[in-house]
């Protein structure tokens, strides 16, 4: 496993100037929003990164609760940590877009406001993360987490209805996108998934090393007490 | 014992300790009636104004006074270890919540119900909609908030301060709940929308989390 850590580093690097290349050059300016319409080939990857990892997130914790394995319970935190860390791109990214193009920063759309509910879930989940306290945070993590994912359909139910009888001007669906424009699109998802894939990976061993540390400094502290 | 029983005999002894000594209400009370009066010198709206800002002002301030109650749910319970006595003892876990969750349920209601008519006379509120949908709304909003409330204060006791933790964890959680209420309030104040939806979406919130905390609290409880 080890071994595969510089080469997905390796691809990572590569598949990112790539992706690069392709978004600012490769592909065709589009007709009516311009060249600002090229932070699509970064907005969407990172949406779709993070909403990946926020299931894997839901996933991992179900796996810890059923099999009390810690590896799951690191997986659960590592990819809510880097999810949110790709949603946040998402936040950013989009209204730098929306100001050109809407005229706006914000607004109160279905997908805007799910993407930023689930933010504030998953700092949440974070925060009880820092925040608990004796050795059972792995546990009421995995609850929470698992409060998180039944939170998400009737957080999309409420934003439904209200979106409905609050119809926004704003809403542009993409309609059918330019075969070539969904091609940069996809080499910047996978540019992407490999960034998530190395973030997690060291995010992963950092927190093994991280646990092993403290475990055997309380394994010291109690030998110099029994001394 | 049975069931019932439990729930029965730990609901009675959290009304008699706050009917004796009446920490949660009189500060729920303050709390909220300072809210209201602030909120009102802020806004100061004009009775058609007023109908469209209630919904989310009555349940804003009633979301941040039932944290004062939740927030005295557990610890109240952890002097004189009663949280752990009850752990080693042969009860089980559900009744204990479902206990719990009633007597914030009763304490927030009786808040409510104390603080509607203030309400009513400082933003001068008539309703256009049908009023009477003003309690199943009421009913099910405030099961809302003090289920999830009432867990998360459960594992916010596993936490360093914590009484900073229960609002982090719960008002994000709580966003359709809230949504579902200020809404549907709304919608029966100003007359103009059916409420049928926001309804439906809180019964769903509420059977859904209900079933999660009965499913999880054990866990939880046990996880010292």
């Amino acid at each position: 496993m080890k071994r595969g850590f510089p080469i997905l580093a390796i691809v990572t690097a590569l598949l990112l100037s790539f992706a690069l290349y392709e978004a600012l050059i490769v592909a065709p300016t589009e007709q009516t929003m311009g060249n600002v319409q090229r932070i699509f080939y970064y907005h969407v990857p990172s949406a779709w990164t993070a909403f990946l990892l926020f299931l894997i997130n839901f996933v991992a914790s179900v796996v810890y609760l059923a099999r009390r394995n810690p590896k799951a319970d690191i997986l659960a935190l590592v990819s809510a940590e880097v999810g949110v860390v790709f949603c946040t791109v998402v936040l950013i990214t989009g209204p730098i877009w929306a100001r050109p193009v809407w005229g706006i920063w914000w607004t109160w759309d279905l997908r805007l406001t799910l993407t930023l509910v689930l933010w504030l879930i998953y700092v949440s989940y974070l925060l009880l993360r820092r925040f608990s306290t004796g050795g059972k945070t792995p546990v009421i993590a995995a609850v929470v987490a698992i409060f998180g994912a039944l939170d998400v359909p009737l957080v999309y139910f409420s934003i439904w209805i209200f979106r409905t009888q609050h119809p926004s001007p704003v809403i542009g669906d993409n309609g059918s996108l330019d075969p070539r424009m969904a091609h940069v699109l996809l080499i910047n998802w996978a540019a992407f998934l490999c960034l998530a894939w190395l973030l997690c990976w060291t995010r992963y061993e950092l927190e093994i090393a991280q646990r092993k540390v403290e475990e055997a400094q309380a394994l010291e502290s109690l030998m110099d007490g029994s001394r | 014992m049975s069931f019932l029983a439990i729930t029965r005999a730990t609901l009675a002894k959290d009304i008699r300790l706050e009917w004796r000594s009446k920490d949660a209400i009189n500060a729920m009370l303050f709390f909220a009636l300072l809210v209201v009066v602030i909120f009102s010198f802020a806004f100061d709206p004009t009775a058609e104004e007023s109908r469209r800002i209630a919904g989310g002002l009555i349940w804003v301030a009633f979301l941040f006074a039932a944290v004062v109650a939740l927030n005295q749910t557990w610890a109240r319970e952890l002097r004189n270890q009663v949280l752990d006595a009850y752990r080693v003892s042969p009860a089980p876990a559900d009744p204990l919540f479902l206990a719990k969750a009633f007597g914030n349920f009763i304490f927030v209601g009786l808040l409510e119900a104390l603080m509607a008519p203030l309400f009513i006379a400082f933003y001068k509120l008539r309703a256009l909609g049908p009023a009477w949908e003003l309690v199943p709304i009421a009913i099910l909003g405030t099961w809302a908030l003090v289920v999830n409330g009432t867990f998360f204060a459960a594992i916010s006791l596993r936490t360093r301060s914590r009484e900073i933790m229960l609002p982090l964890l719960l008002f994000p959680f709580s966003i359709p709940a809230l949504l579902g209420m200020v809404n549907a309030t709304t919608a029966v104040l100003t007359g103009e929308e059916s409420t049928k939806f926001w309804i439906a979406l809180l019964l769903a919130y509420d059977v859904v989390f209900t079933t999660a905390c009965l499913l999880f609290f054990e866990l939880v409880l046990e996880s010292e």
